[in-house]
């Protein structure tokens, strides 16, 4: 089964990598653009286990992504 | 006294602050490996500087979760002295040690020059041989030194003193342009709480011998020492 958990800087938290593609972006024309923020995937192909959702929230939490700067979502697909 | 620097894969300031430990202060100083639990009885344990893991996922993050933190978070619970530099500071807060997280610096460069500091806390086991407000010159090189932390931990890091050194200008103010990577409030060091754990991104190691031109650093690594001594 393939999950898919998604980490990105919170809103409160300056992205300064964002800022600088959105600037690039908006210097080459691509005007319509308001706002990048830069996150990360990881893709975790897992097997069966107990509360599989429990330990992939508890997993995120705990090393992928850090709750001080970073928020996360999860994505269960098949 | 004996002293403890911890490697990790990716660990490159860890021979520096080996030297300061062993040769400039004459402690008694071991290496104690990631994969380790035993602290082999140091009452000392620095984290060095360098690039852990390759910074893989976060700075610090994958060495946070290594076998020997178990034991340096114990070790540091019961009141051991523990100093994190640069790569370590960022060690110590992925393991919560202390409160905040350091992000890219704001230019998105990597920065290595000197700086001032402003010592803002000299009661601290690794500052006593500072003078409140005194003004340091010490290195940073660093990618990822731009401290974060939100209001409510900032107000709280202020109210217990935490805060040890604030970048600053040659004479001591902490206006914005004498701040190098965008860190809040200046900060460039915080200890905990009980004031056991100090993180700092600059290197004191690389200041700490009379033939390097520059001892600023020398007094942290020379303050724990005689503190362990009950000296001060």
């Amino acid at each position: 089964m393939k999950i898919k958990v998604y980490v990105k800087l919170k809103e409160t938290v300056l992205d300064p990598q964002g800022e600088a593609i959105l600037q690039s972006a908006k210097r080459n024309g691509y005007d319509f653009i308001d706002s990048v923020r830069v996150g990360k995937i990881f893709e975790l192909e897992v097997s069966k286990t107990e509360n599989l959702n429990e330990k992939i929230d508890e997993i995120s939490k705990k090393m992928l992504a850090n709750p001080i700067i970073e928020e996360y979502s999860i994505e269960v697909g098949e | 006294m004996k002293a403890g620097v911890v490697v990790f894969p990716g660990s490159n300031c860890d021979h520096d602050c080996y030297h300061v430990l062993k040769h400039v202060l004459e402690v008694d100083t071991v290496f104690l490996w990631h994969k380790e639990r035993d602290l082999k009885g140091v009452d000392f344990i620095v984290l060095p500087g360098g690039f852990s893991y390759g910074d893989y996922l976060r700075c610090g993050a994958i060495a946070s979760h290594s076998e020997i933190i178990d034991s340096v978070v114990e070790f540091a619970e019961k009141g051991g002295l523990v100093l994190g530099i640069c790569n370590g500071f960022q060690v110590l807060t992925e393991t919560r040690l202390l409160p905040g997280a350091l992000l890219r610096n704001r230019d998105l460069k990597f920065i290595c020059k000197n700086v001032n500091l402003v010592v803002s806390n000299v009661n601290t086991p690794f500052t006593r041989f500072y003078t409140p407000g005194e003004i340091i010159k010490i290195p940073i090189a660093h990618m990822d030194g731009n401290y974060f932390i939100d209001e409510k931990g900032l107000n709280e890091l202020i109210e217990n003193e935490q805060v040890v050194f604030r970048y600053c200008s040659e004479t001591g103010e902490t206006f914005d342009d004498a701040n190098p990577n965008g860190s809040v409030d200046n900060i460039a060091g915080i200890v905990n709480k009980k004031g056991n754990v100090l993180g700092m991104m600059p290197h004191p190691e690389r200041c700490a011998e009379e033939i390097l031109g520059n001892m600023d650093g020398f007094h942290i690594f020379n303050s724990v020492k005689k503190y362990l001594k009950g000296g001060i």
